[in-house]
């Protein structure tokens, strides 16, 4: 990035990351809470970018990586007395990874769309045994569990507040993009974009393509789970309904809306989707994704790079 | 001695007859939504999503032609060619502009077309199961129980679609287009078939499949709005095992799968008999990725 | 009519690379033309764009004086144009009548007229009326080769396109080749015949054009071309 490209950019995230810590000093509980929403489906539409806008593989699997990083955060807060933030966050990582290691070994074996199917049929598998096995996941009602208190042992502990969420929620998802986008940057990031570009080609130039992809998925089942747990703690309760594929398919709708391959697109995604569907619903309440589904179809035919895409486009004239 | 005998008195050989009849019933609708799917991934690469919802407005088209006419007939005919119309009219709008784009746009285009359909189905006709009734009840004796005669009626046209399909397939004029444009697009085109005429026909075709077993699956369960999705899913796992683009494949895939789960419904509740489908994916995807009813290519 | 097919200063291009640069020729109703040129110059290219496979970004390609630049491939196959693709490309699990018949199976063709047709491809091709019954995929390379044109023949076209028939095949078929170019030609079916075998190009052409880097170098009847020219060593030789 050119020296003056590169101030442009830091001087609008830190514009966009102080408007995003003054907001909810700001806005009314319901909008404070829609914000801290986006933000949380946004780091799991970026999560999804890792792999199909980075490595060019669609994955539907993603609400599998989401739901266990939900239910292994809720594991952790009803397991555990007294809950512990850090633990539960721990327990989450640990059951994406677990999750997001499994699907990493048939992402080495399958291509595209066969790829794309089991990702989706994997989500399923993980919905039915969530939903059936009542005794461990509480079946269809999930789990209710209490929310940690905000601390760092030894020094501080305070339960947190809706402004302290938020503000904690800011500070990952800033983080993980941060991380994100350092690593689509590095030679990594570089070798999976080739592989999106040309696999065959890559592989003969000697990557060790599946070893890279392997990672892509470990690291998108990572962040996607994060994503899950954050959930959870917002909002006090796990439920099948998120391991559903739905989730999944909604993740992609962000990012293809968003823009896929930016990092910063499926978070505008995210927001554009939530947005449309809080303003539709109050004008056809329960039937919002009739339109939105209109107009999600009507801009993967016409715009297919996304709003980023667009608005790259429309800045540059 | 003794156990041995007692495991085979504890086989329940009655059960088992049931859902072999069963599994085949179940087996064939699936196969006619299944043919379908396959078909349209075969010709113009394109994974339909929106399958089930095809499925599903079917089976609606039948409860409204039911409702005005009284005919069950008429229901499953009307209901075939509207959705086959509507399908093609889908095509036309969403998937043509999309040609020769990443697989990809027609993986979320159909995508975004189920979820419109479903909320277009849930806003007209209400959360609320409909019912159809069957065109005749009436059971017949297997063995100690009784069995509708219904089933077997579903099991039978489904076969008969199917067939009458294949043999279009195989020996009509446009089947031969249809084959041609599958096996090589360009060629197709250069031998004067309307390549694009031709993926919208194949599509209405399979849309008009998969409405058709959505009538006659119809008087089984309630048709409700979000009837399809089980569907798609269970149809998507059988074009996969079967062999995408493989017609006969995807025939034996959808019986094979469904005796199983037939079965497995015999110990296990049908919430979860549906693993079983999944655990058959994934050894599929393991050891016989093109298809387990494929030959392994040479 | 003068000129059957017309190809005016068109330019194709394949994504990025920009593999015609402005190619103009001609083929008269009724006549060969033979199309000479290393590999990679774009013959096949030209076949393509005139097929309305690939359209230009630039020129026109006119067909008996209409334009018919951007019309889809299946257009043209209606309007008389037959092309005969470089790798034959016959529809391998199809059997060798289906292949046949996705040609003859068109409008306005009576079922008398298909069986005449029918009959005129057997008698040119003996060994495809044996095997009328067998896949294509399990014909030889020669008998693929045969297919390939008794289907474009079913089209009943004014011209035939003909990209590099002889490759690959024995001395008997590449003579077999030979007599069915002097068939159709006695038919009054024009012919671009697109070779590596200039020896062959030169006897069966009434014409010749000569392509380098996308563009045609030379243009004479074949009448003025010797196998040993100097102009053939230049654009052709090794």
């Amino acid at each position: 990035m050119s020296k003056r490209s590169a101030t442009v950019y830091w001087t609008g995230f830190c514009i966009i990351l102080a408007l995003l810590i003054v907001a909810p000093l700001v806005l009314p509980e319901f909008w404070r809470r829609f914000l801290t929403e986006i933000l949380i489906w946004g780091l799991l539409a970026m999560s999804s970018d890792i792999l199909i806008g980075y490595t060019g593989m669609v994955s539907f699997g993603h609400s599998a990586f989401f739901g266990l990083g939900m239910y292994g955060a809720a594991a952790a807060l009803l397991m555990v007395r007294p809950p512990n933030l850090w633990l539960a966050m721990l327990y989450g990582l640990i059951g994406s990874a677990a999750i997001a290691l499994f699907v990493a070994y048939f992402s080495t074996r399958l291509r595209d769309i066969y790829f794309a199917i089991t990702t989706l049929i994997f989500s399923q598998i993980f919905y039915v045994i969530i939903f059936t096995w009542t005794e461990v996941t509480g079946g269809e009602n999930g789990l209710t569990f209490r929310r940690p208190p905000l601390e760092i042992p030894g020094l501080y502990s305070e339960p947190f507040t809706s402004e302290t969420l938020h503000w904690f929620v800011l500070a990952v998802v800033t983080a993980s993009y941060l991380i994100l986008r350092r690593i689509t940057q590095s030679p990594f990031g570089m070798v999976l974009q080739s592989i999106r570009e040309n696999e065959p080609r890559t592989r003969a130039i000697g990557y060790a393509v599946d070893r890279y992809k392997i990672v892509a998925v470990m690291l998108s089942g990572l962040f996607a789970g994060l994503a899950g747990v954050l959930y959870a703690l917002q909002n006090r309760f796990a439920a099948p309904d998120f391991v559903y594929f739905l989730v999944s398919g909604e993740t992609v709708i962000f990012n293809v809306m968003g823009g896929i391959g930016t990092l910063v697109g499926p978070i505008l995604g995210a927001g554009f989707f939530l947005l449309l569907r809080e303003a539709f619903s109050r004008f056809f309440t329960e039937y919002y994704l009739i339109p939105v589904g209109v107009i999600f179809i009507a801009m993967v035919i016409f715009m297919p790079q996304g709003l980023l895409g667009f608005m790259r486009r429309w800045l540059n004239q | 001695m003794t156990s041995v005998l007692g495991f085979f008195q504890a086989i329940p050989y009655e059960e088992l007859l049931i859902q072999t009849v069963n599994g085949i019933v179940t087996g064939m609708i699936l196969a006619l939504i299944a043919s379908g799917l396959t078909l349209i991934f075969g010709i113009m690469d394109v994974v339909n999503f929106a399958h089930g919802e095809l499925f599903m407005f079917g089976a609606y088209m039948g409860v409204v032609v039911l409702a005005a006419t009284g005919s069950f007939w008429l229901a499953l005919l009307l209901a075939t060619l509207i959705v086959a119309l509507i399908g093609a009219a889908l095509q036309i709008t969403t998937l043509r502009p999309l040609l020769g784009r990443d697989p990809l746009t027609t993986i979320l285009a159909t995508f975004g077309i189920s979820l419109v359909m479903q909320n277009y189905a849930l806003w007209q006709f209400g959360p609320v199961a409909r019912k159809i009734q069957e065109p005749f009840t009436g059971q017949f004796t297997l063995f100690h129980l009784q069995y509708p005669w219904y089933r077997v009626l579903i099991a039978a046209l489904s076969a008969a679609i199917i067939g009458a399909f294949y043999l279009f397939l195989k020996y009509g004029t446009y089947g031969i287009w249809i084959r041609a444009t599958t096996q090589d697009r360009v060629m197709a085109e250069a031998m004067g078939i309307p390549v694009l005429w031709v993926h919208t026909a194949v599509f209405a075709i399979g849309a008009g499949m998969a409405a058709a077993s959505g009538v006659l699956f119809g008087p089984l369960v309630g048709v409700n709005h979000a009837m399809g999705l089980d569907w798609v899913l269970k149809a998507f796992i059988v074009v996969v095992v079967g062999g995408m683009g493989n017609l006969g494949g995807s025939i034996a895939a959808s019986i094979f799968i469904s005796l199983l789960e037939a079965y497995a419904s015999i110990w296990v509740s049908p919430a979860q008999a549906v693993i079983v489908s999944f655990v058959v994916l994934i050894l599929t995807l393991l050891f016989r990725p093109t298809g387990l009813f494929v030959p392994t290519p040479k | 009519m003068e000129r059957l097919v017309a190809v005016e200063d068109v330019h194709t291009y394949y994504g990025k690379s920009h593999i015609l640069h402005g190619v103009s020729l001609h083929v008269g109703s009724g006549e060969v033309v033979g199309l000479l040129g290393r590999n990679g110059v774009g013959k096949s290219t030209t076949l393509k764009t005139i097929m309305g496979l690939i359209h230009p970004t630039r020129g026109k390609v006119l067909f008996a004086g209409k334009p018919v630049t951007n019309l889809p491939a299946h257009k043209l196959a209606r309007l008389g144009v037959g092309y005969v693709p470089e790798d034959r490309r016959i529809f391998r699990l199809l059997t060798v009548m289906e292949n046949l018949r996705t040609g003859l199976d068109r409008h306005g063709v009576t079922e008398a007229r298909k069986q005449e047709l029918l009959d005129k491809a057997f008698a040119y091709f003996p060994v495809l009326a044996e095997r009328r019954n067998q896949a294509g995929g399990t014909l030889s390379g020669g008998e693929q080769q045969m297919l390939a044109i008794a289907r474009a023949m079913m089209l009943e076209p004014k011209i035939i396109l003909l990209d590099e028939p002889t490759e690959g095949l024995m001395p008997r078929m590449v003579w077999q080749i030979r007599q069915i170019i002097d068939v159709l030609h006695r038919d009054g079916v024009a012919i671009l015949l697109v070779e590596q075998n200039v020896p062959l190009t030169l006897e069966a052409s009434q014409r010749i054009y000569i392509m380098e880097k996308g563009a045609v170098r030379h243009h004479s009847a074949a009448s003025a071309l010797k196998v040993d020219d100097p102009v053939i060593h230049q654009y052709l030789g090794v």
